[in-house]
């Protein structure tokens, strides 16, 4: 018998498989589909404090092994969230639930964490700094060590839960980034969100999506994803925990993404090709620990660094 | 939603006009099948080598099939319908709300109004609607008569039928709404380009309707959000609680 749980800044998971912010809405759909209380987790969408109706259409765009995504952090608003999303979590999930939280400043990121702190299921805050600063020119928070340290900051002071700063790839070093976050005091980090990307159509020779850019997921960023994870884990890993994301389809993928340096994983695009990605993964965790030769999934968690 | 498995048969294959194609998928038992339950529905295809499945509308189903009416659109569906002979397909059926054919929603003369491959789910909801004893209409656009394709199989239902062609080379020259303007006043159910649904929408005498969407998607069933439009009462998802949206809460 396998042991699956995993361990997160003090938070248990049955196991580490975590459909990731953006993909899975507030488990309403996916409810449908399968029981959630087979997850480790689940991180719910992108959370501002106002309610935001996303970018015009087109929002999706094919790639090869992927996609780009220009939804635009449409969401009900936080009030909403509270009101409506959580209470409903309770009814569909018993496990721990992971809060993504968006926001346009420092105050708005602090005020939103802190409207959790009630949230009981809530236990672990996932910060998305890939949103951009409207008060320093739409300049992401990710994309320098400076502002990803003051988000954390500001985070860190207003939460009561556990604050994992999940982290853009789009920057020429993450692992600097990373090591500002720990500073600051994040306890874990998520990485990767996705990499921004285009296509134009050549037909009406504009780019495709309305947005124009968009963020690149599947399988196409697995390799990015593992290597990113590999440094910041070399940066911070000793210190504190990291979720890995990005192109993870199988069960191998996870075992992988765990081996570069991540304690759980989150899965994305792959649930929405095939909805059940989740469910199969987590039925094929065991097989591959075995074949592995691991009791304990979470003595996987940076094995790439140490062995041979 | 369900996820099925049906058999593209190269021989139930049919091209019908230079882009557009009839597919039918035999399904290998009755529950996939019915996993469709409404006109108007959608079904999403997963092709070798394409992350993103295809929505494609269901133009009608039986107790062991689907028909599907392709237009080459792009790489995916160009691929779709050239697929070899035999080809399992994982599909995504059942998705979508559909139209909402009950009499009591429609009134006394319900139009069906579609233009090139919109026409496809409202074979279905003519056949159904004829089935219930409704006595609807159909008009159908095209851009010309080489471009036009069922219009056999929707005469062979046995409905009043007008046909609008662009260039005039079959039936009215002009659109669709070039025929809806002399009907008087009508409930319309509608599929077909964005700018045709707006038009139709605005005609005085169009006094209700039920308007069906398409939109690029990721997921199909809600999840992604990807596919969302503003309507009255805020953003809705094309996929989830669409494609079909009452002609009151459409914003244009």
């Amino acid at each position: 018998m396998v042991d699956l749980s995993v361990s997160l800044a003090g938070v248990t998971l049955k196991n580490p498989i975590i459909p990731a912010s953006g993909t899975f809405g507030y488990g309403r759909e996916f409810a449908e589909i399968y029981d959630l209380n087979i997850l480790g987790s689940f991180s719910w969408k992108g959370t501002t404090r106002d309610p935001r109706p996303g970018n015009s259409q087109p929002r999706i765009a094919e790639t090869a092994a992927g996609m780009l995504n220009a939804v635009g952090l449409q969401n009900p608003g936080m009030e909403a969230v509270l009101r409506e999303e959580v209470p409903n979590i309770a009814k569909l999930f018993r496990g721990p639930v992971i809060a993504n939280v968006c926001g346009f400043s420092l105050e708005e990121y602090a005020e939103n964490c802190a409207r959790l702190n009630d949230a009981e299921q809530v236990r672990i805050l996932e910060v998305n700094i890939s949103c951009p600063n409207v008060h320093a020119g739409g300049k992401n928070f990710g994309s320098d060590p400076q502002s990803a340290a003051a988000v954390t900051r500001a985070v860190r002071a207003a939460a009561k839960k556990p604050v994992f700063m999940k982290l853009s790839p789009n920057v020429t070093d993450i692992a600097e980034i990373a090591k500002a976050c720990e500073a600051e005091g994040a306890d874990g980090l998520c990485l990767i969100n996705t990499l921004l990307g285009m296509r134009i159509d050549l037909n009406t020779r504009r780019p495709l999506l309305a947005n124009r850019t968009g963020g690149l997921s599947g399988p196409a960023v697995f390799p990015v994803a593992v290597r990113m994870v590999w440094d910041v884990y070399e940066a911070v890993g000793e210190k504190i925990p990291i979720i890995g994301c990005g192109g993870v389809s199988s069960a191998e993928d996870a075992a992988e993404m765990m081996l570069a340096g991540a304690s759980a994983v989150e899965v994305g695009a792959a649930s929405l090709r095939d909805p059940w990605a989740c469910k199969k993964i987590i039925e094929d965790l065991p097989a591959v620990c075995e074949r592995l030769g691991v009791s304990k999934i979470s003595e996987l968690t940076g094995g790439a660094h140490h062995g041979a | 939603m369900r996820q099925c498995t049906f058999i593209l048969e190269r021989r139930r294959v049919k091209q019908l006009t230079h882009d557009t194609w009839e597919l039918v998928l035999m399904a290998l038992n009755s529950q996939d099948a019915a996993a469709v339950n409404a006109p108007g529905q959608f079904v999403n295809i997963a092709l070798p080598g394409k992350f993103l499945r295809r929505p494609i509308s269901v133009c009608d189903w039986g107790k062991y099939h689907l028909t599907l009416l392709v237009k080459e659109a792009g790489e995916g569906t160009k691929e779709l319908v050239r697929l070899p002979p035999e080809t399992e397909l994982d599909v995504l059926a059942g998705l979508g709300n559909g139209f909402d054919f009950a009499p009591e929603t429609m009134g006394p003369a319900p139009v069906l109004v579609g233009g090139g491959i919109g026409i496809a789910p409202l074979y279905g909801l003519a056949k159904r609607m004829l089935e219930n004893g409704q006595s609807p209409r159909a008009v159908l656009g095209f851009r010309s008569k080489a471009d036009s394709f069922y219009l056999e199989e929707f005469t062979a239902l046995g409905l009043p039928l007008t046909v609008a062609t662009e260039d005039g080379s079959l039936g009215t020259k002009g659109f669709v709404t070039d025929v809806l303007k002399e009907l008087p006043d009508c409930y319309v159910l509608a599929c077909g380009p964005t700018p045709m649904l707006k038009a139709v929408h605005g005609l005085p005498n169009v006094t209700g309707g039920q308007f069906s969407f398409e939109a690029r998607m990721a997921c199909g069933f809600g999840a992604c959000v990807g596919c969302t439009i503003q309507m009255a009462d805020g953003p809705k998802r094309v996929c989830k609680d669409g494609p079909v949206f009452r002609k009151e809460e459409i914003l244009w």
